[in-house]
């Protein structure tokens, strides 16, 4: 066990020098989080967007349905992938156990309905405000949707980069579905509970201090998108 | 200038559609009634509107105005009664060959010219030389890349006015369009109505300005506590109301 000085030195090393490992590492995160954000939301926001505009009986028993599935456990979800992904499951032959894909897919299974849901509540807002006027000009369902996520596109992209922040952080989903096996599914969160146990510290906060980085460069990107919006009136 | 078919012929490319063969005026109505949560908003109204005039809606606050307009529109349904447009009920196609222009400009957040293009490519006239030529019309053309909500207040009634007039309505609503706005944008927008009327636009207006109202309305509709008060030509509404609720109205004085 490293003494916490040494950890940190070490670890700003790792960074430092591009160590490959760490790139690798750094760089399936970001492949599998940003592939399940994309699919999350071609999913979620078509979804979020026929929720702010329908009008059905059972609606709001839908939205606290979607609401609830934002707290979805994230290890409860990597079993039901697995359970799916296993070998005795239904899409065992598929095998995409401990793969990148099988973690992709717990990804957006777990970010889905927050896009969705966070979606909605954006979408529900500009939809009040433009739903007299598109009834008045007879405007079709599939274009008032389009239309809706092409105006809130500053919002969405708040919600997209959200549910990006979610998946990137997310450990119990990928190590039971993934494995954590090295130079095939190892990604920053699953290295950072290996070498943690380990008593490897360096290369844990090494992780930890660009996971960081990710999350402060996305809060950052939303924070300039949604100024640039302002300052377009385009928010 | 908005020329419902000269224009169609002057510009190839741009294809708008003129008049149906069915009339849409005049449009009945027929003890036009809503109730909402109980309450009586809208009261047993009888009223016939002819086509190629300037129908002004008048009538205190909370008298029913806007939700006739909205109602012969077909933007929300009626608890009893019925209107007929050229003896149809209303329906889609009858609204698609009408237009509203809300009292708060709703604008899509995209920029001028896109505005109008969403009109036109909603109705399959994407056309960039009728765009254009509306936006002259209503003196925009030097802001059609502009975002369209950093226009001012009148700009933006105007950028709506070009939206409703972009696929030439045979019926124009107007819900106080002008409210808020100061004299130069008001004559603006009353130029821009007028124009649309030359043209043969059925034009139904609510205002509370009275000056407006005389210097626009052929007709008046006045309006109280749900109820149709008056429905005369402007002069005779202005000489001499036959409702007290009318007189009131124009002495300014507090009509309970």
């Amino acid at each position: 066990m490293q003494d916490f000085g040494e950890a940190i030195h070490l670890s700003l090393q790792l960074v430092v020098s591009g160590d490959p490992n760490l790139l690798e590492i750094i760089l399936l995160s970001l492949q599998v989080s940003l592939i399940a954000m994309a699919i999350s939301c071609l999913i979620g926001f078509p979804l979020g967007a026929l929720l702010a505009i329908s009008r059905f009986p059972g609606r709001g028993g839908v939205l606290v349905v979607v609401n609830a599935l934002m707290g979805l456990p994230p290890v409860v979800v990597g079993l039901i992938v697995y359970l799916h992904l296993s070998r005795a499951g239904p899409l065992g032959w598929l095998g995409l156990l401990y793969t990148p894909m099988a973690m992709i897919i717990a990804q957006s299974i777990l970010i889905t309905p927050i896009i969705a849901a966070l979606s909605r509540q954006v979408l529900e807002d500009l939809h009040n405000e433009y739903a007299e006027q598109f009834r008045s000009l007879c405007v079709p369902m599939h274009t008032m949707i389009g239309a809706l996520i092409w105006d809130a596109r500053y919002g969405l992209l708040t919600v997209a980069l959200a549910g990006f922040g979610r998946a990137v952080a997310e450990v119990g989903a990928v190590i039971v579905v993934g494995g954590n096996i090295d130079h095939l599914t190892r990604v920053m969160t699953t290295a950072i509970a290996l070498e943690t146990s380990k008593g490897d510290l360096a290369l844990a906060l090494a992780l930890g201090v660009v996971l960081l980085a990710i999350a402060l460069s996305v809060n950052a990107l939303v924070m300039a998108l949604r100024l640039t919006a302002e300052r377009y009136a385009y928010a | 200038m908005l020329e419902r078919t000269a224009s169609m012929d002057r510009t190839a490319t741009v294809d708008i559609p003129a008049f149906s063969a069915e009339p849409l005026l005049p449009v009945e109505v027929k003890g036009l009634t809503l109730e909402i949560a109980g309450k009586r908003l809208i009261d047993s109204i009888d009223l016939t509107l002819v086509a190629r005039t300037v129908t002004m809606v008048m009538g205190p606050n909370g008298a029913g105005k806007s939700l006739l307009q909205r109602l012969l529109h077909g933007l929300i349904q009626p608890t009893a009664g019925h209107i007929s447009w050229g003896e149809a009920p209303i329906s889609q196609a009858i609204r698609e060959r009408q237009a509203m222009v809300f009292q708060r400009p709703v604008l899509l957040r995209r920029s001028v010219a896109e505005n109008i293009d969403f009109v036109l490519r909603l109705k399959g006239n994407a056309g960039r030389d009728r765009r254009d030529e509306v936006l002259e019309h209503v003196g925009l053309i030097d802001h059609a890349r502009q975002p369209a909500r950093l226009l001012s207040g009148g700009e933006q009634q105007r950028l709506v006015l070009a939206r409703a007039l972009v696929l030439a309505p045979e019926v124009l609503f107007l819900d106080e369009p002008t409210a808020s706005l100061d004299p130069a944008s008001v004559q603006r927008i009353e130029e821009i109505v007028s124009d649309a009327h030359r043209q043969g636009t059925k034009i139904i207006f609510i205002t509370h300005d009275i000056g407006q109202a005389k210097r626009l309305a052929d007709e008046i509709v006045f309006l109280h506590r749900g109820r149709l008060c008056e429905h005369t030509p402007a002069d005779r509404f202005f000489a001499n109301p036959s409702s007290a609720a009318a007189r009131a109205y124009l002495e300014g004085r507090i009509v309970l």
